[in-house]
């Protein structure tokens, strides 16, 4: 098992043209997905990120490409997960990708030098 | 923080009615579409952040914080671009709707939702104009699903939406507390509620749970009237107890397999046990003051269906006697059909059909051929019933009506055949 960190890329909001009740429908297969990744002990954690954001670079602070409403990332989730292809696999069933919306799927080295020795 | 599966069912939608109204009363009548785009982004704002699990243990009242911070945001960035092009009056202005915006939010009574509606209800605008805006602004449903549930285009709906807007607009908010005219206001109001109930018992939509919604939000309409000390009258209780008696027929209105099943049929401890003693209860309180409304009728017919325990219990004498105090009252074609309905299971057949006679021009109406056809059936006319059956079957307007009437022709079959 490694954790892959999971990245949810919207393209403006794509929640902005649901109505309630498909709202409230998508909040409950968030409600499933999250769930069942919690039941099965691989939800590691996850976190829905606000507007306030910035780029450091040397001397530099920008708002980057954070504030605009093009690529703005939502939140991220960390799922415990056997492969790339199993945390894919997990990837598909985020309720955003049917909004549209891209899973950025990251593995993290947490566990590399374990697994390679 | 609580179980974010614990969302109570319709919450999203209940809350767009609830927070329109009280935005409405904050940005004014005019800005009732800034008031949707409001309340859309609290609503998108709350998935945002539930959906991570962070839910909060009253989601009312933080949705409530989050569109009353917007509004504040929206009336902000008014006064900043007041201020760079005007003066100082203006900057005092918009302080004010600051404060404006704060006092709403801080003395919500409630009433806004009802406020809302008696807006929306207004005399001269068409009955669907009503519906539509109604089901749009109060009961949070979108256009497509208006559309979906009402079986018409979604630019009729958009029509008749902005019909109903305009008209908002242009007449601004009805003042319940000081109305000159609130006994015909609340008569179309209770209207409204009536005809969505109807459109999901009596509509043609195919799909049962669609229709089970639009019956439910009339119940929680009605609910609000019934809540207010001005608007509860006895004829709005004989409207909420209507709606209750026949709301506790919905679970035994189908069987296992969907299909529609007639009262005869129906299994009535299937029937909400607790929908109908609520039903009895607003009847109690409707029967206060002189005003007898065609609501008081409806509601003690349904009342006598409730009370008998099998179908061959019913009271029809008193149920005839109540269909012809309504005929009195608000004469109609299906009013008519109904009472001769009755005046059949009073009376017997022969009566049943004279009464059918009187019923008048009724096109199209599967209904008519339909008791037709059980009245024939009784008498033994075994080939004229079919004939009728064929024709209910013709008219039926939904894949269940015309299979309810193809399985009445099925079985209406001579005893030799059988």
């Amino acid at each position: 098992m490694n954790e892959y960190l999971m990245l949810m890329r919207n393209d403006g909001n794509p929640m902005a043209g649901l109505s309630p009740e498909e709202m409230q429908a998508h909040l409950q297969r968030w409600t499933e997905w999250m769930g069942g990744l919690a039941a099965a002990g691989r939800l590691v954690g996850g976190r829905p990120l606000g507007s306030g954001a910035a780029c450091v670079r040397e001397e530099l602070v920008t708002d980057g490409p954070y504030a605009e409403a093009k690529d703005v990332v939502g939140g991220y989730v960390i799922v415990a997960c056997e492969s790339l292809e199993h945390a894919i696999e997990t990837a598909r069933g985020c309720p955003v990708v049917e909004l549209g919306s891209v899973v950025e799927v990251r593995e993290t080295d947490s566990n590399v030098l374990e697994t390679d020795g | 923080m609580s179980d974010p599966g614990a969302v109570v069912e319709h919450l999203f939608r209940h809350e767009a009615g609830r927070l329109t109204a009280l935005l409405v009363r904050v940005l004014g009548p005019g800005r009732i579409d800034e008031a949707e785009e409001l309340v859309q982004e609290t609503l998108a704002t709350a998935l945002q952040r539930w959906r991570f699990g962070e839910l909060p243990d009253n989601p009312a009242a933080w949705l409530t914080r989050c569109a009353r911070n917007l509004a504040i945001d929206v009336v902000r960035r008014r006064s900043t671009a007041a201020r760079l092009e005007r003066d100082v009056a203006d900057a005092f202005r918009a302080r004010a709707a600051v404060e404006h915006v704060e006092a709403c939010f801080a003395d919500e009574i409630g009433d806004e939702a009802l406020r809302l509606m008696f807006s929306c209800c207004g005399p001269r605008l068409p009955a669907p104009a009503q519906v539509a805006v109604v089901l749009k602004t109060l009961s949070g449903f979108s256009v497509p699903e208006i559309a979906h549930a009402l079986l018409v285009s979604p630019s009729a709906v958009e029509r008749r939406i902005s019909r109903g807007k305009a008209a908002l607009r242009e007449r601004g908010l009805y003042a319940i507390e000081r109305a000159a005219d609130l006994e015909e206001r609340l008569g179309v109001v209770q209207r409204t509620i009536y005809l969505i109930f109807n459109e999901g018992y009596h509509g043609a939509h195919p799909d049962a749970a669609i229709r089970q919604e639009l019956c439910g939000e009339a119940l929680r309409l009605a609910g609000l009237l019934v809540a207010h000390p001005v608007t509860g009258t006895p004829g709005t209780h004989a409207l909420m107890a209507l709606l209750c008696l026949l709301a506790a027929r919905l679970p035994a209105r189908v069987d296992g397999e969907g299909e529609l099943l007639a009262l005869r049929e129906q299994e009535r401890a299937r029937w909400s046990p607790e929908l109908t003693e609520l039903g009895f209860r607003h009847l109690g309180a409707s029967a206060s003051g002189e005003g007898l409304t065609p609501y008081h009728l409806e509601a003690a017919i349904a009342a006598t269906h409730a009370s008998a325990e099998r179908f061959e219990r019913t009271d029809w004498r008193r149920i005839v006697g109540l269909y012809d105090a309504l005929v009195a009252l608000a004469d109609g074609p299906v009013t008519r059909l109904n009472r001769a309905i009755a005046v059949g299971q009073a009376d017997g057949p022969v009566a049943g059909l004279e009464a059918l006679a009187e019923v008048g021009a009724l096109p199209a109406y599967p209904f008519l051929p339909a008791a037709r056809a059980g009245f024939l059936e009784a008498l033994g006319h075994v080939e004229e019933a079919r004939e009728s059956w064929a024709e209910a079957t013709r008219l039926a307007r939904s894949t269940a009506e015309r299979r309810f009437f193809e399985r009445r022709l099925r079985e209406s079959r001579p005893e030799r055949e059988g």
